[in-house]
């Protein structure tokens, strides 16, 4: 516990940790916080939006990156090749217009196609979180796509001919020796990228979806308070992306290392 | 030229992104060339808050570097989206107060001059990172060397930190300024007339949606792929004169 409180004792410090105090109790009494009980309700909704969106976009993200970075790692070219040019095209333009472009485009054009609307996909075709699902999706994916093609060639061969030479099947190797050690080594990356993947989520607020930020926005919109609802939708982020960073920090003491120097 | 549009039904497409006025190409190509100065702006501007920064970081006093720590984790965890609108609003409410205390009236102030500000602010902090990693990788002899020499502080930088820090740098700053002119799309959501917003515009008034969207993502695209030559480039050209990293046997 001390060594924990320890660097928070120099003289410096606590006169900034005093500041700090006084500004947040500046900030609780003089700052207009009277919307705050009517959106709650709404608020913890988005706030549950946000999280659903960011944890299935990740996971859903992440599936297909292992495919796409083996591709590029070790797959032919006719693999090899599609899966490169789909990580430069998400990579090279920016999600917003991503996002827009399978909305509005997806969104335009699936109402012409005939039957559609009789299906049973078509209540949610024309909702709008399922297209910013598929963005955000898409893009983890080619994101962590390029970091999975240097974590499977990373692997040392070694191991991967260890695992041969007992006989192991292929899967069974890709399953106990390439993957875990390829995931174990980008780990630290992977912590990162989903905090970035965290800071991506407003923008489905664009496309009608209600999340955190988009009621933050309504409450500007509706009570004319400006920075308030922005600095706590601020603070809210910040324990979102410290919730995430702590949780891979633990994810990564769990993981047992036999690194030199280690 | 025109038979293989019109063999490949991509005729009415060429003609929404002509560049004379019935197609929106014009429009397309001003948002890009916008999008381009906020990002060069806000890249510079990055540029000069990380060089302080990182000086700061490595030879402030204790409080500067603990405030340093402060600007660079808070701006890394929030969202662009979030800072972006907090430093819009902050940044138009202090020249607004500003100039009434002059006595002039309420400024408009200009979509370029703001982006830049505003995700300058944003990409201080990654640069402050990336160029502190880089200072720190140059090895500590050439600066006490060029310190015995007795160099000044300031002749010191220019002549031996920053030539010496730059092939370390360049990846990093090569990736933060693709990072910068994928950034700018957001300025969209507050209402920069960038080449997102003119681009959401001309396809929700034509209703070619795909057309629109996939000529900008195209444009983005083209910006990508000849800034990763031109940073190549550099970074070959910082190198020269060291060993190859990779060996002797490439």
């Amino acid at each position: 516990m001390m060594k924990l409180i320890r660097p928070f004792l120099l003289p410096h410090r606590l006169v900034l940790l005093g500041l700090f105090v006084a500004l947040v109790i500046w900030c609780i009494f003089s700052l207009r916080w009277d919307w705050l009980p009517k959106y709650l309700p709404l608020a913890m909704q988005g706030l549950w939006r946000t999280i659903w969106l960011l944890v299935v976009s990740s996971v859903l993200g992440f599936l297909l990156a292992v495919p796409l970075g083996l591709a590029q790692a070790v797959g032919p070219w006719y693999l090899s090749a599609p899966a490169r040019v789909f990580c430069t095209l998400i990579r090279g333009t920016p999600l917003l217009l991503q996002i827009w472009l399978l909305y509005y485009g997806l969104g335009s054009v699936f109402p012409q196609i005939d039957g559609i609307r009789d299906s049973a996909l078509w209540p949610y075709l024309r909702q709008a979180w399922p297209y910013a699902l598929l963005a955000l999706t898409l893009s983890f994916a080619g994101y962590e796509g390029e970091v999975m093609r240097g974590a499977f060639s990373g692997v040392n061969r070694g191991q991967l001919e260890a695992a041969q030479s007992f006989g192991m099947p292929r899967f069974t190797i890709f399953r106990r020796v390439w993957l875990p050690q390829a995931v174990r080594n980008v780990l630290p990356t992977l912590g990162g990228e989903t905090i970035l993947q965290l800071k991506a989520t407003p923008l489905v607020a664009t496309i009608t979806v209600v999340e955190i930020f988009a009621v933050s926005s309504r409450v500007r919109q509706d009570t004319f308070v400006i920075y308030e609802p922005l600095l706590l939708l601020a603070l809210v982020y910040m324990v979102i992306a410290g919730i995430i960073a702590l949780g891979f920090r633990w994810l990564e003491s769990r993981v047992p290392t036999h690194r030199p120097g280690a | 030229m025109e038979w293989v549009l019109n063999a490949l039904g991509l005729a009415k497409s060429a003609e929404l992104l002509s560049l004379s006025p019935p197609g929106w190409g014009m429009n397309l190509l001003r948002g890009l060339s916008k999008s381009l100065q906020i990002a060069i702006g806000a890249f510079g501007f990055g540029l000069v808050i990380g060089l302080f920064g990182a000086y700061g970081k490595l030879y402030g006093g204790p409080v500067i570097r603990d405030l340093l720590a402060i600007y660079t984790t808070v701006v890394r965890a929030v969202p662009e989206l979030v800072l972006i609108l907090i430093l819009y609003f902050v940044g138009t409410d202090l020249i607004n107060q500003a100039a009434e205390a002059l006595g002039y009236g309420r400024v408009e102030i200009s979509g370029v001059a703001a982006g830049i500000w505003v995700l300058g602010v944003v990409q201080g902090a990654y640069s402050t990172e990336i160029l502190r990693g880089a200072i720190l990788a140059v090895p500590q002899g050439q600066i006490e060397a060029a310190r015995a020499f007795g160099m000044p502080p300031v002749m010191l930088m220019r002549r031996v930190t920053i030539p010496a820090m730059m092939s370390f740098a360049i990846p990093g700053l090569a990736n933060l300024w693709l990072i910068a002119t994928k950034d700018t799309a957001l300025l969209a959501v507050v209402g920069f007339s960038e080449l997102t917003l003119e681009t959401r515009q001309a396809a929700s008034s034509t209703r070619a949606y795909f057309t629109f969207f996939l000529a900008a993502g195209a444009l983005y695209l083209i910006v990508t792929l000849l800034s990763g030559v031109f940073f190549q480039r550099l970074e070959r050209w910082a190198r020269r004169g060291q060993p190859s990293i990779r060996g002797a046997s490439r």
